[in-house]
């Protein structure tokens, strides 16, 4: 049973995660989903300072408030001059040594250590059940991460045109009226939402792996967005199941093992897509090298 | 201990000379990586060293730094070459193969990390200490060890940094001069690794990419000289590196990579608000001048033009701050405002019995404000003709660029159109009116 939840909140992390990192890689913001998914860390841990508990919602909350406030300093920063990745490195990297600072400062009183920060406990999720009238519900980060991932995917699928237009030319996009930049902190919003949730579970910078991975894998796979959205959540779900098959079987951490898995399933999407991969490539160079002789 | 007895104690002193010779070498090297829009690829750099240290620990089961860096190295040069490869062969974008790479590898060396950990092989507690930094951690080996390599990093920069130059400004002339440009490039490339590694204990993987960036921007902020660029940089990485390192030993369990950090990021906020030319500070106050002096001149050619309406005398009628605002489309409360400052300038007269007109010195400096205007406006309708004088439209000023000639066919143009300044019968064009830098008039 506990195998079964921690599969179960693998995959949803991974879905979720895989499912808006496809918007990211469309709209060139991957590193922009590196710089929330790191500097959420300050919002969490004040959340766990000021509320004093773990509850979910302080912490979504708070960390959302910190990815929103992100995006807006990087936004500002390159308005005033500096160049965007800059501009990201310099965000990012502030806001997540000042939550590395306070998780040292306050070890005590926040139930958080730096290894869980960068790797997540998710071999612990099993152990901690959320109860309802009386009754074990399974565990929190479950109903957390299958909320938030709900969340996601009805926001999506109620402005899936207005995404969809925003992801691919946001300068039509504007034209036709769609207002792109609440698209944008809309977008924004659902992945710092997506990082918090997913952030006990896997730590910071595993769901830079999941958010991106996935849907790049997916991306050389089809051309059309629906498919890309779907392939992509289906690749995660096979990350966090062989992801523990790897981890059990070498004693690792699940999170780790479920970033290699991902990792191997793009290698293996590099050579083989049947449209973009290398050995495809190849091959239809061959054939045309080989048609060029004939004529 | 107070801050002076740890600074007595020699060990810290080497520990301090390392994390200073780290963030000067960081920051030299993190200016070309800016110049080269490469800054989150030291990120990437830093992530991938390690799965290299820890394949290094497995192999050797040798805590030594001298073979960390060697496999940091190794890892390093294999995440460029995933990023250049995924980039070149596929249609995923740079930013996605960076992210790409940089979280698939930290993920492999997480993997291997907690393996490590968990076979317990008695000496691995110091590779955690890679993931955030703990300087105080540094022996005197390795302190050595970054002393040799950032000297030859050092060292190094100041040999080409002519070559580095030009690859971060114009790498095709740079080609076309001759250089091996590509070489150069990774050569660059492997430095900013080397940087990465010997930063790995003292800063760790996570953050050392801050160290790259953050003086680079800093130093940004204060020239336009790559030179002092450069300086400036190693400067704000040193003292980054030396702040951070005195504040981790000072309080008990705090990671010294985010506070050294913390240290570069609290310059860069200095420099972002205040530094003298690019801070949002003196780009404010520059706004709010321009703004000044536009309004004052605009006052000053309506207050003119009122004056010239009716038949182009001086003394014609009373003008109030509501003609003003009439003509100008300004708000009377800022043409009031803009009246009383020109009025202790010495330029109007008349104020409080609402006969606002010009003094003598005021006369002259609204004549060469409209002369100016109107000299521009014959330029920007004939602009074909006058496409040989070699005027530049971004300057102010149309009078100074001109020669006698084309100034007495503008004139001539200025008449046809019946728009010569009238109130003033004997123009001097040669004298333009000297503004101040700081806005408003200096007569």
């Amino acid at each position: 049973m506990n195998s079964f939840w921690i599969i179960l909140t693998g995959s949803l992390v991974a879905a979720s995660c895989g499912f808006l990192g496809c918007f990211l890689i469309l709209r060139r913001m991957a590193m922009l989903g590196d710089a929330i998914s790191h500097s959420v860390l300050p919002g969490i841990v004040l959340a766990f300072l000021l509320s004093e508990s773990r509850d979910t919602l302080p912490m979504l909350i708070g960390a959302t408030a910190i990815g929103l406030i992100t995006v807006f300093i990087i936004q500002t920063l390159h308005a005033s001059g500096v160049k965007s990745d800059a501009a990201i490195g310099v965000t990012f990297t502030a806001l997540f040594s000042v939550g590395v600072v306070l998780v040292s400062m306050y070890t005590d009183k926040v139930d958080l250590d730096l290894d869980c920060v960068l790797y997540g406990e998710i071999a612990y999720v099993p152990w901690d059940t959320l109860t309802f009238a009386g009754m074990e519900i399974g565990p929190r980060a479950v109903w957390g991460i299958g909320s938030v991932f709900l969340l996601s995917l009805v926001t999506v699928w109620l402005f899936f045109k207005q995404f969809k237009i925003c992801a691919f030319d946001p300068a039509m996009a504007a034209a036709v009226g769609i207002p792109v930049m609440l698209f944008h902190y809309i977008l924004m919003g659902l992945v710092s939402l997506t990082t918090v949730a997913s952030f006990e579970s896997v730590g910071a910078i595993l769901v830079v792996a999941m958010l991106v991975v996935p849907s790049a894998t997916a991306y050389l796979l089809t051309d059309r967005l629906s498919v890309m959205l779907g392939v992509s959540m289906l690749i995660g779900v096979l990350c966090s199941v062989f992801g523990y098959w790897l981890a059990t079987w070498l004693d690792t951490s699940i999170a780790g093992a479920m970033t290699v898995v991902a990792g191997g399933l793009f290698l293996l999407a590099l050579l083989f897509s049947p449209k973009y991969g290398v050995v495809a490539k190849v091959i239809s160079q061959r054939r045309l090298r080989r048609e060029i002789k004939e004529i | 201990m107070t801050g002076w007895d740890v600074l007595q104690d020699p060990n810290t002193q080497w520990v301090l000379i390392g994390c200073m010779l780290l963030g000067m070498c960081s920051g030299m090297l993190g200016s070309f990586a800016f110049l080269r829009n490469r800054s989150l690829v030291g990120d990437a750099l830093a992530h991938a060293a390690l799965p290299g240290v820890c394949v290094m620990f497995l192999l050797t089961g040798a805590k030594s730094i001298g073979l960390f860096l060697i496999g940091a190295a190794v890892a390093g040069l294999l995440a460029i070459y995933s990023i250049q490869a995924i980039t070149r062969y596929t249609r995923i974008k740079e930013d996605t193969a960076l992210a790409l790479t940089l979280s698939v590898f930290f993920g492999l060396g997480i993997v291997l990390l907690t393996f490590i950990q968990h076979s317990d092989s008695g000496n691995q507690s110091g590779l955690d200490k890679f993931l955030f930094g703990q300087a105080a951690s540094l022996i005197a080996s390795d302190v050595t060890a970054i002393v040799v390599v950032s000297g030859i990093l050092l060292a190094a920069t100041g040999l080409l940094f002519k070559e580095f130059k030009l690859l971060a400004f114009d790498p095709g002339f740079g080609r076309g001069l001759g250089y091996p440009m590509g070489l150069l490039d990774g050569l660059l490339m492997l430095m900013l690794l080397l940087t990465v590694v010997i930063g790995l204990q003292a800063v760790g993987v996570v953050l050392m990419a801050a160290m790259l960036i953050a003086p680079a921007v800093t130093a940004r902020y204060w020239t336009d000289r790559l030179g002092l660029m450069v300086i400036l940089s190693g400067l704000f990485g040193a003292l980054s590196g030396a702040l951070g390192t005195l504040f981790s030993t000072q309080i008990e369990n705090l990671p010294t990579g985010p506070m050294i950090v913390l240290a570069a990021t609290s310059f860069f906020l200095f420099s972002l608000l205040f530094s003298p030319r690019r801070g949002l500070l003196s780009r404010v106050i520059r706004f709010l001048r321009l703004r000044r002096k536009v309004l004052h001149e605009d006052v000053l050619q309506a207050l003119y033009e009122l004056h010239e309406q009716p038949h182009a005398q001086l003394t014609a009628t009373s003008f109030t701050a509501e003609h003003l605002s009439q003509k100008t489309g300004k708000p009377r409360r800022r043409i009031q405002s803009a009246l009383r400052a020109l009025w202790r300038l010495g330029l109007l007269d008349g104020l409080e019995s609402d006969t606002i007109r010009f003094t003598a010195d005021g006369l002259v400096a609204a004549h060469q404000i409209v002369l100016n205007q109107r000299l521009w406006d014959i330029y920007h309708m004939n602009e074909n003709q006058y496409q040989s004088a070699g005027i530049d439209k971004n300057l102010e000023e149309i009078t100074p660029q001109l020669s006698p000639d084309t100034l007495a066919q503008m004139m001539k143009q200025l008449d046809d159109y019946d728009l010569t300044p009238t109130l003033l019968q004997k123009p001097k064009p040669a004298v333009s009116v000297p503004y101040t830098k700081k806005g408003g008039f200096s007569l």
